[in-house]
């Protein structure tokens, strides 16, 4: 009797681990619901709105990937991370995939076991002080008190900066934006330090925006990305082409006005590729033929996302810089659908 | 008759490993034994099988890797170059620092209030109750966020203390600074002949211990007490004393001239422009001329050397424009003297000071230390406080109306009779409080304090992303601190518990 329930529970642990091993698209097709890191709150890329449900330029990446594969893009549980937790809970298995203004290194692309499917903002990494400070460098911080994220590519760049300007300066580090900004709005800290686009989305958010300013030196390159477990190929292309998806549109001229007059078919052979009407590129990824048109029509184009939620008309007013398309003058570059 | 029981010579056979209760225990444990060496086997087979899976395989040569990092609070040296390793070592002792001071207020606290509330007092030892109850009923990681809330929010930043009229002051004679960033208090420099004044201390402390032994003999045999409080007080504090005074007057006797070239001849130091001075680091003597060139209220640049030499070529080269020569090589600097100084006393303290963007000079106690400090302490007093007052209650009444039959004073039966009989009961308690304010500490990273959960367990694990490494060695160092405090403890106990002949 104690014999077969001990086998018993052998068998279901080794079911329990066949079933975490199949394929992740399978996985996620199966539980009809993308698991989903996202940040712990981060206006314009990651927020819950007043109705909480999360909206924000990552999030339309996660939204994006639930409309190609499940054809629905609410079919998301989001699963809020800190910088500190967000590596493990992916490789944990925790989530499908990982979209939380994530910089890509080559040490974290080969030695943490992720793939990095390409970039949806390119950043660098900036300063923040008060204007009454009277600083107008970042090298006139000698000495001074810096609030800065654990756990991030930040850390590292931020004493690379101060060593090899013969500076001094005092860490204080923080787990989650909104102790960073506590900390930063009562003085705790002289300057605050994280991604340019981040410093952006939290001086919106001060009520007194205008007081504090963004020092002109960016001091490293921060590609920011969506990342899935290395090993999963076919989940990883469709993560990929997803947010190729998003670009290419822009750059095809296909936008969520035009998107059910195209999809009737038009003359232009690449755009009927991309909905589906010519060829087979959603059968190649495992996913229907009209993926591609339930991905803009639920997040709109690259150009639409980044506009609605970070761009010049919002709160957060990003201008589109490196990240206009590689045909104006940006780095937005989608490799092409065939 | 338990002999008659046993057939002489029987053999033994295989079933009685079961059926015959002398070894039926034994082949019970030794089954026991196997299943759990086979389930642990399990659990590593299970662990590497999977980590070879995900192509990590458990490496520890990340710690000999430069970290990258910067931490605020090193007990020793430390920068972004050091390894992993010693980024370990400074958590390390980061943990230790404040689970050491935890572990002192903690008890000093917790015996206080568990004495109080047991007072005839009754608002008092209502006070108390309110404080047990308030303290170890709220998660002690909600306090250690409500202490570095107040810390952040009431007190001023340091730049409110700049000005002529400034939003806020500096305490006791500008020595202690409170700011929201951490307290800075001011920093002992050791002089000539400081050493002999700390060997004196030493010397008259071990002193005290002998004049105690010698006092307690002389009462048993002759019933005489002494005031060995006083007494002990006289020992440690007139010797010392004397050295002080001693050395602080030969350093006295030792004239320097601060020389400058930044001075007009016989104008007042006052009347300084931009001064900018070389030094020794870290000598008794630079603190007093830092401090000379500061009354005058100019913003001093300091450029900092490590030998007397370096320093006077730095001023001749003209790096800095000020500095400090001994009266009787005066001659040989070029420049005004200006004004005299002396050595200093044996032991000085460096004042902290406001300079750029933050305070200088003194010790920083980071509000992260403090909060984490206090929060701890004071949580765990309440726990402490009821270890203390259930040993004191475990003493019979009958004791002490006893000793106070015999004629003690109330002061006396508490001493003699009720806590050394109490400590029995409140050791062990003890223990597991001090265990819980080590392994509490790790909650630090809540509020940016470098522990070795914030280092190792936290930046480390996060850049190299050992997450298992880093876990294990992480759980091995609890382990080896806990064990390590409990060994001791445990020592203590034997020493108080009830000897029995």
């Amino acid at each position: 009797m104690k014999k077969s329930v001990l086998l018993g529970t052998f068998a279901a642990v080794g079911v329990m681990a066949g079933a975490a091993s199949a394929g992740t698209l399978d996985d996620v097709i199966a539980n009809d619901v993308l698991k989903c890191g996202v940040s712990t709150g981060q206006a314009g890329f990651a927020a819950p709105d007043e109705n909480g449900r999360w909206e924000g330029f990552d999030v339309a990446v996660c939204r994006a990937v639930a409309a190609a594969v499940l054809g629905d893009q609410d079919k998301v549980q989001y699963v809020p991370l800190s910088s500190k937790v967000r590596f493990t809970a992916l490789s944990s298995g925790e989530i499908d995939m990982l979209s939380r203004a994530t910089t890509w290194t080559l040490s974290r692309d080969a030695d943490l076991g992720f793939t990095f499917l390409g970039v949806n903002y390119y950043d660098g990494q900036g300063f923040m002080v008060r204007k009454d400070l009277g600083v107008g460098s970042a090298t006139e911080l000698d000495g001074a008190t810096i609030c800065i994220t654990t756990g991030t590519t930040t850390e590292l760049n931020l004493a690379d900066y101060f060593r090899s300007n013969g500076m001094s300066y005092e860490p204080v580090p923080i787990e989650t934006s909104a102790e960073a900004r506590g900390q930063y709005l009562s003085g705790a800290c002289d300057v605050y330090t994280t991604d340019a686009s981040a410093l952006a989305a939290q001086r919106a958010t001060f009520e007194n925006g205008d007081e504090h300013m963004v020092l002109p030196e960016i001091i490293s390159k921060e590609p920011l990305g969506p990342l899935v477990r290395e090993g999963d190929e076919p989940w990883g292309d469709v993560v990929r082409w997803t947010l190729n998806a998003m670009i290419a549109a822009e750059e095809l001229g296909i936008n969520r006005g035009n998107l059910e007059e195209l999809a009737k078919g038009t003359n232009n052979p690449e755009v009927n590729r991309f909905m589906g009407t010519e060829g087979n590129i959603g059968e190649m990824l495992g996913l229907e033929a009209n993926w591609a048109v339930n991905v803009i029509a639920a997040v709109g184009n690259y150009g639409e996302a980044f506009e609605e939620h970070i761009g010049e008309e919002t709160a957060i007013g990003l201008s589109r810089g490196l990240n206009a398309q590689w045909t104006q003058g940006g780095l937005m570059y989608s490799p092409p659908f065939r | 008759m338990a002999m008659a029981d046993q057939p002489a010579g029987k053999s033994f056979r295989l079933s009685m490993l079961l059926y015959d209760t002398r070894y039926r225990s034994i082949t019970i444990q030794v089954i026991m034994m196997l299943a759990f060496i086979a389930s642990l086997v399990w659990l590593l087979d299970n662990m590497y099988t999977n980590l070879a899976k995900a192509d990590k395989d458990p490496d520890f040569a990340f710690l000999s890797s430069s970290a990258g990092y910067d931490i605020n609070q090193r007990l020793i040296e430390y920068s972004s170059q050091s390894t992993h390793a010693r980024a370990w070592l400074v958590g390390l002792l980061n943990t230790l620092l404040v689970a050491f001071l935890g572990c002192i207020l903690a008890t000093v606290l917790g015996v206080s209030i568990g004495v109080m509330r047991l007072s005839k007092n009754w608002i008092v030892s209502r006070l108390m109750t309110v404080y047990v109850e308030a303290f170890r009923n709220v998660p002690v990681l909600l306090w250690i966020v409500f202490a570095m809330a107040i810390f952040i929010e009431e007190f001023p930043q340091p730049r409110e203390f700049r000005g002529e009229d400034a939003a806020a002051a500096m305490y006791f004679w500008d020595s202690l600074a409170l700011t929201n960033r951490g307290w800075y208090i001011p920093r002992p420099v050791f002089n000539d002949g400081s050493m002999v004044v700390v060997a004196t201390f030493i010397l008259a402390f071990i002193g005290t211990i002998f004049f105690g032994k010698w006092a307690k003999v002389r009462q048993e045999t002759t019933g005489v007490i002494l005031p060995t409080g006083w007494i002990k007080l006289a020992i440690v504090a007139v010797p010392t004393l004397v050295v002080f005074a001693f050395f602080s007057f030969t350093n006295g006797s030792r004239e320097y001239s601060v020389v400058t070239t930044a001075l007009a001849e016989g104008a007042e130091l006052s009347t300084i422009d931009k001064p900018k001075v070389c030094v020794v680091s870290d000598t008794a003597q630079s603190v007093v001329l830092q401090e000379l060139l500061r009354a005058t209220g100019n913003k001093v640049k300091v450029a900092e050397f490590d030998t007397e030499a370096e320093a006077r070529t730095a001023y001749q080269s003209g790096e800095c424009n000020t500095i400090g020569v001994a009266m009787a090589d005066l001659g040989s600097v070029e420049g005004v003297a200006a004004t005299t100084y002396t050595h200093g006393n044996a032991i000085l303290l460096e004042q902290p000071y406001l300079d750029g963007f933050n305070f200088k000079g003194g010790v920083h106690l980071r509000n992260s230390l403090i909060a984490l400090w206090l929060a701890l302490s004071l949580y765990t007093a309440a726990f402490i406080a009821e270890a203390v007052r259930a040993g004191i209650m475990a003493i019979n009444k009958g004791q002490s109306e006893a000793a106070a039959a015999l004629g003690l004073r109330q002061k006396r039966v508490m001493n003699l009779v009720v806590l050394p009989q109490a400590l029995r009961v409140i050791i062990p308690p003890l223990i597991s409080q001090y265990l819980n304010i080590t392994k509490n500490s790790s909650l630090a990273l809540a509020v940016g304090y470098m522990d070795v959960t914030g280092t190792l367990g936290g930046i480390t694990l996060n850049q190299t992303g050992r997450a298992l490494e880093c876990i294990l060695l992480l759980m091995i160092t609890y382990l080896a601190i806990s064990l390590t405090i409990s060994t001791v403890m445990n020592l203590y106990n034997n020493s108080v518990k009830l000897k029995e002949r």
